[in-house]
């Protein structure tokens, strides 16, 4: 007959482990060892975990003294495959010439894929540490420019390791 | 009857399902806090120091939850079996002697137990826990969902079987004792050492067969989760689902209990030594029954742990195997294990 198999492991077994008993006492030894070991447990609200820079969190826009580096060539939100980016260009009297007039990340589409972050040629957005992403609505979810930007001091970690690792 | 008698049935009735009920909650923080450990997890710990008021919390949860009936289901019966689940298992604890007399009125002794002297206490208590799987059955078959009637047929099948050897495993007992009355019983393991030393193999098979019974892993087929979704209480919700939840924990403590009384001296304090002739204390007097009543308890929350360590470390049986081992080992076991008792006690006699 096809598809029957012998079963074979019960034949490997020894007598004392046909028993069962034997192995189950060892079973529950090893449980109740366990018991005793250290947990593994996070308590989270009160301790926190601090990812490296490799962590894709939050995309944000990097600030510096002189405003945001965006220049607001669009390559992010043609990119992003989540179309979470919308990007308006306005002109300005800085050597960049262009700036985002407006730049929201919606934040109940974006999947962290870091896409823009790789295909930003001013180094512009990048992805932070910021895991912690809490929305009332879904207007709320929607990130204007006065959220997105964050001081480069901030992301240093992140910069450095890009640099790094691109 | 008169009135004093009464009220103190009453009162006694009252201590003892308070302490079910109590016992139930903190069983099943145990639970959860074993199985954490286990697992290397903490377990709750927000509610209440150590989470120690989390089964509290839960239990008003379910108090606030919506109580869902299936449009198909029968309702009067689906009702009905949570009351029959958590009623028999109430009924057990009317047999248990949780401890010996404690105080006399009008020249009549009360302990925390109901029916003490029963004659046919053991009858009563075997025969309650088939009945508790009436509540399950009904469960099953009321809720008229495909998933809750497999419980319910799992559950009365699993019972048919390891009923039996349960029943057989206890025979061994009797002989010894050669009583029915768990007091008696109590009172000659006092005497002559606990019975798990003269019963090994019989305290084995009826460890096994309470696992069994009580639906607990790795016989928990009647709710296996991924086969089954939630077993028998599939279709419950709210308080239903509660009274079905807190009856299988009372079961787990009856046949602690049971199995303390059986098979581990009931309120025997240590085998083979006299503590009330050591200490120079009277045996029936209210320190000895106090610390009877004590050890009592301890044994049968150590068993309750056994349950709750068995059911995280081993895996749920599968059905043919469930039966082969109560039909193809068990029973034969426990019938072997009356007969060389029954010649052992021949010979010695
Ligand atoms: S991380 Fe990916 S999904 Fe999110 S905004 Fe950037 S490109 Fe879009
Ligand atoms: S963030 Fe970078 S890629 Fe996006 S518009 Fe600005 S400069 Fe271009």
């Amino acid at each position: 007959m096809a598809n029957v198999t012998e079963n074979t492991e019960s034949q490997r077994l020894t007598f004392w482990e046909r028993i069962y008993l034997p192995e189950i006492a060892r079973g529950l030894g090893l449980t109740f060892r366990q018991m005793f070991r250290p947990t593994f447990t996070r308590q989270y609200p009160e301790e926190r975990w601090i990812p490296e820079g490799s962590y894709r969190g939050r995309p944000v826009l990097v600030l510096e003294e002189e405003g945001e580096r965006c220049v607001a060539c669009g390559l992010c939100s043609r990119v992003c495959p989540a179309l979470a980016i919308e990007v308006r260009a306005g002109e300005t009297e800085q050597e960049k010439e262009r700036y985002p007039e407006l730049f929201e990340i919606n934040m109940l589409r974006c999947i962290y894929c870091g896409f823009c972050e790789e295909v930003c040629p001013e180094e512009a957005i990048v992805m932070s540490k910021d895991y912690e992403l809490v929305f009332s609505s879904q207007e709320e979810g929607i990130l204007g420019k006065d959220k997105l930007l964050v001081p480069v001091a901030q992301l240093q970690e992140r910069l450095e390791f890009l640099r790094q690792w691109r | 009857m008169d009135l004093i008698n009464l009220a103190i049935i009453l009162v006694q009735a009252g201590i003892l399902v308070n302490l079910m009920l109590m016992a139930a909650a903190y069983m099943v923080l145990a639970e959860r806090k074993i199985s954490a450990y286990i697992q290397l997890r903490l377990g709750p710990n927000r509610v209440g120091p150590w989470g120690l008021f989390q089964s509290f919390a839960d239990v008003f949860k379910l108090y606030l939850k919506e109580d869902i009936v299936p449009a198909a289901a029968d309702y009067k019966f689906h009702a009905l079996a949570p009351v029959i689940a958590i009623g028999v298992a109430v009924t057990v604890y009317a047999v248990i002697p949780f401890s010996g007399p404690l105080v006399t009125i009008g020249g009549k002794s009360y302990g925390l137990a109901m029916a003490p002297n029963m004659n046919v206490a053991l009858l009563v208590i075997l025969a309650m826990t088939s009945v508790g799987v009436y509540g399950v059955a009904l469960a099953g078959w009321s809720s008229n969902s495909k998933y809750s009637l497999m419980g319910g047929l799992r559950s009365s099948a699993q019972m048919i079987s390891y009923e039996l050897s349960m029943g057989l495993a206890v025979v061994g007992v009797v002989l010894i004792g050669g009583s029915l009355n768990l007091i008696e019983l109590i009172q000659y393991q006092t005497a002559h050492g606990w019975n798990i030393f003269y019963q090994p193999l019989g305290f084995l098979i009826f460890l096994i067969t309470a696992l069994a019974e009580t639906n607990r892993a790795p016989f928990d087929l009647p709710e296996a989760e991924p086969e089954l979704v939630g077993g028998y209480h599939t279709e419950y919700s709210g308080m239903k689902f509660g009274l079905l939840y807190l009856a299988e924990y009372a079961n787990i403590l009856a046949s602690s209990a049971i199995m303390a009384t059986l098979f581990l001296g009931g309120w025997d304090i240590i085998p083979f030594v006299d503590e009330a002739a050591l200490l120079g204390l009277d045996p029936t007097g209210l320190p000895m029954v106090l610390a009877g009543h004590v050890a009592f308890l301890s044994k049968a929350f150590v068993l309750v742990f056994v349950f709750i360590w068995i059911r995280w470390s081993l895996p749920r049986f599968r059905y043919d195997q469930l039966m082969n081992l109560g039909w193809k080992v068990l029973l034969p076991l426990s019938l072997a294990n009356i007969a060389v008792t029954g010649i052992v006690m021949l010979l010695l006699n």
